[in-house]
């Protein structure tokens, strides 16, 4: 391929979308230049460190709540729906989700470095967790910057343990709920008369870990794998001062934790051995768990499920049989280095056949969009608002599948009228930034086709001028 | 690629004269072999594996208390209890509106029933329901899909005006080579003439675009005004509810020339803690669906007399309540048929029990019931699709779950 287009390959598919001297600076060296962001640590953004932890918004919303509650019958996504029209009144949940957007995406439209930001945003919808339910809340946002970003140069293992002992993950898939039957707390409350309820485990998060972050779902695990992996888990939970945990905390097994943050509780911890995947694992407390994780994170299994979901990624919906079989063995040869793993995918010749891969999410469009034009919307509503109408809100995927990244999901014809209606909208609010002609240029290079050229250059403002560029084929695809 | 996935499906022109005579024989005489070509067909999917014991309670069981504990709905007749169907099955009183369907013989309830899946992930679960298959991603496209062609066409209609998904992009349920459109509410201004003119020519030289503008245009000019106002409305209501969508839907359906079948979703139906029981998260969720049967039924008018909605979820709960008051993914749900169409006032169940020794694996409520059988029996009685062709190429493999030829009237 022409070396432009192998730029254009390297900014729009890998990265997150040409600002206006990309290309020009990729040039000659795609690869290369995509290599260099993989190694190494970096120093975390201020937009990022100024955050709230994810312990902070734990306690902030926790006491929110208990207000709210006390007051009306409105959930926080209400709130955050009414939020995506206009500033209401205070509300801290709101708060900090505006601020977590905004830190997200002026790193998105602004990074030098868009293809490590596109890994992290692959990594978090790898590890989803949905703010649509009301205990995650805000939450929901930290995952990505506290579990996922720190990892980004290490081992898969260090990203998973990262991931499954968040404290969001564990609230959003009911770990803190689990309750080993012979654990110190459910035999306290078998004893006491006024328990109404048998304390058992919660396979949520035993199930999804083995489903959607490791092994996949055809990845030959049972029902019964499921079950010891999920009583393996029990204990993984977070510290919080209201009940259940009272009892718990009563039993005198473990440290102050701040409220909201990871802690391993003893007490619920179902006592003994489990055997999953055939594989014998004796009583170690929290170990024993993290054991299993160990062993899924180098499974053949999981190198082939997560090369999979990096070739369909970041190379077509029906990726090659060839590129999954490399990027799994790098996996698998590697024990997991994700630095390795993600040079793998650049190093797949079939990634670098077509400009026009893959089909935008309304997320990558949106972002692309605002990198083009080196603007940054000065309030993260102007953000929100177009992400909620195009369908994809941030940080609710809805399930922990995560954002499905097919074309089929997102190309509906209603969805293809929003576009367009959105990139009315944008049009109008950015026009004084634009030059249609010249960004369609600057981000789509040698891509860009003769009949959308024409098209530009016919267009009756500059208004509609953009409009068009935005909706051309060529920058809705990647 | 996508080539090898899809499944040979008829064309027109195989559904000739011999075929049809070949197959009468098949077709028990209940008079639907004509039937009318304005009938309406709403599926709602249910997403998140609906628990069938908290939305029809089996009150009569002897165990029914006992395996449910905290979960366990009031009996029948007590403040705040089940809304009693028979002697032994009751509705969540979170469904009012449709048990007054039920009782004017418009709402049919199927309890122990699934798909042919019998593993417990949700999404491969919903794949399956979806395209019509016995394996998940064993198609890709949907079922409802390959039933638009075997639909006799209305007057005036043409096949890719024949359905509608009620949400941005289509369900799996509604993809295929049949063009399908999608409506949603938007909140964004329109785009001016000359621009979506202009558009239209940018989109010239490719299909892919061109089709989809095409087909949300044609929509658009079905919504009409109505659409507009409704999208306006909606904006001011903040949600997108599974209510507030069916009220939509229904205004568009009503229409003479408007669609036919009709697809909707609904996500949150995971509650593996905290489920409730006469109040709380699933009975918000569930009051939430009786509001969309309500609007339906209220927004379709007289078409509701021949109309049949099918509500539906990819698998049910766990029998016994987790550690966390709520319940783990199990295997069989119910389901429902609402409608004037709908042969309605009675529960189809061959009850499999809740003792310990009569459930799936020890945990589930055991599957007696073939969610195809349902799906093929109103495509057949209801929307007058081939029984031949239901189990050659819209349910494949099928042979097993035989068309239930009783659910629907003739209208």
């Amino acid at each position: 391929m022409v070396d432009n287009l192998s730029a254009v390959i390297a900014a729009n598919r890998f990265g997150l979308g040409a600002r206006p001297s990309e290309l020009a600076g990729i040039n000659r060296d795609a690869r290369g230049w995509l290599k260099s962001q993989l190694y190494g640590a970096r120093v975390p953004s201020p937009l990022i460190s100024q955050l709230a932890s994810s312990s902070q918004i734990y306690q902030t919303q926790v006491a929110a709540l208990k207000a709210r509650v006390q007051a009306s019958q409105s959930l926080p996504s209400a709130a955050i729906q009414a939020g995506a029209n206009q500033s209401t009144t205070r509300n801290p949940i709101l708060e900090n989700f505006m601020a977590q957007v905004g830190a997200r995406y002026q790193l998105a439209i602004s990074t030098q470095e868009s293809f490590r930001e596109r890994l992290i945003h692959f990594w978090t919808n790898h590890f989803a967790v949905s703010m649509d339910k009301n205990a995650v809340g805000a939450m929901a946002a930290t995952l990505e910057n506290e579990a996922i970003r720190p990892n980004l140069h290490r081992r898969f293992f260090d990203m998973l343990l990262a991931a499954e002992s968040h404290p969001a993950m564990i609230v959003y898939l009911d770990n803190q709920l689990s309750i080993g039957p012979h654990s110190p707390m459910a035999q306290v409350a078998t004893r006491r008369s006024n328990v109404l309820r048998k304390l058992d485990i919660n396979e949520n998060l035993g199930r999804e870990i083995l489903e959607l972050h490791t092994l996949g779902v055809g990845g030959g695990y049972t029902q019964s794998d499921v079950t010891q992996f999920a009583a393996a888990l029990t204990g993984w939970s977070i510290g919080d001062e209201q009940r259940p945990f009272a009892i718990a905390d009563r039993l005198k097994t473990e440290q102050d934790v701040a409220s909201g943050a990871f802690t391993f509780r003893d007490a619920v911890h179902e006592p003994g051995p489990q055997t999953i995947l055939g594989k014998y694992y004796p009583e170690a407390g929290m170990d024993q768990a993290k054991a299993v994780l160990k062993d899924l994170s180098v499974h053949p299994a999981t190198a082939k499920f997560i090369a999979t979901k990096l070739a369909r990624h970041f190379i077509a919906d029906e990726p090659p049989a060839s590129a999954v079989v490399r990027i799994a063995k790098a996996f698998l040869d590697s024990e997991g280095d994700l630095p390795t793993v993600h040079a793998a995918i650049v190093d797949c010749d079939e990634a670098w056949r077509s400009t026009s891969a893959k089909f935008k999410t309304p997320h990558e469009l949106i972002v692309s969009a605002y990198r083009a034009i080196d603007y940054l919307p000065d309030r993260p509503q102007l953000l929100l608002q177009p992400l909620v109408a195009l369908g994809q809100s941030p940080y609710s995927p809805g399930s922990p599948a995560g954002w499905e990244d097919l074309a089929g999901r997102w190309d509906g014809s209603d969805a293809l009228m929003k576009r367009i209606e959105w990139a009315g909208q944008f049009a109008q609010r950015v026009s004084a930034h634009t030059s249609p002609l010249l960004s369609a240029q600057q981000s789509l290079g040698d891509a860009l086709g003769e009949h959308t050229l024409m098209a530009l250059m016919n267009a009756a403002d500059r208004i509609q001028g953009t409009i068009l560029w935005l909706v051309s084929p060529e920058f809705q695809r990647r | 690629m996508k080539q090898q996935n899809k499944l040979n499906r008829p064309r027109r022109e195989f559904l000739g004269r011999s075929v049809l005579a070949g197959l009468s024989l098949s077709i028990p005489d209940i008079g639907v072999a004509f039937p009318q070509t304005d009938a309406r067909f709403v599926f709602i999917i249910l997403r998140g594996a609906l628990d069938g014991l908290a939305a029809v309670a089996p009150y009569g069981d002897g165990n029914y208390q006992r395996v449910r504990g905290a979960l366990a709905l009031q009996q029948p007749g007590l403040s705040g209890g089940a809304l009693k169907l028979d002697g032994m099955f009751a509705l969540n009183p979170a469904l009012q509106s449709m048990h007054a369907l039920f009782q004017v013989n418009q709402l049919l309830v199927l309890h122990a029933i699934a798909s042919p899946y019998r593993d417990r992930s949700h999404f491969d679960g919903q794949d399956l329901l979806e395209n019509g298959t016995t394996t998940p991603h064993g198609s890709l496209d949907g079922w409802l899909n390959r039933a638009l062609l075997s639909m006799p066409a209305s007057k005036q209609q043409k096949t890719e005006q024949m359905a509608m998904a009620f949400a941005q992009n289509l369900p799996l349920v509604l993809r295929g080579d049949v063009k399908v459109g999608s409506w949603a509410p938007s909140r964004l201004p329109e785009t001016d003439d000359d621009t979506m003119q202009r558009i239209v020519a940018l989109y010239g030289s490719d299909e892919y675009f061109l089709s989809r503008l095409q087909t949300a245009m044609a929509t658009d000019a079905i919504a009409g005004d109505q659409g507009k106002r409704m999208s306006a409305n909606m904006s001011t209501q903040r949600n997108n509810s599974l209510a507030s969508v069916a009220s939509a839907a229904a205004k568009l359906l009503q229409q003479h020339d408007g669609p036919r079948v009709a697809v909707m979703e609904s996500t949150g139906w995971d509650t593996h803690a905290n489920q409730g029981a006469e109040q709380g998260q699933l009975f918000l969720k569930l009051a939430e669906l009786d509001r969309a049967m309500e609007g339906l039924k209220e927004g379709l008018g007289s078409v509701w007399g021949n109309t049949v909605v099918m509500v539906a979820t990819e698998f049910g709960r766990t029998v016994a309540i987790n550690g966390s008051r709520g319940t783990d993914h199990g295997t069989a749900a119910c389901a429902f048929l609402a409608g004037g169409a709908v042969n309605g006032g009675r529960v189809i169940a061959d009850w499999p029990g809740l003792a310990a020794h009569n459930l799936y694996q020890g945990r589930d409520l055991q599957p007696t019931l073939d969610l195809r059988s349902v799906f093929k029996g109103v495509l057949a009685t209801h929307m007058g699709v081939n029984e031949s062709v239901l189990e050659t190429n819209i349910f494949v493999d099928s042979r097993a779950a035989q068309p239930m030829m009783n659910l629907t009237r003739s209208v």
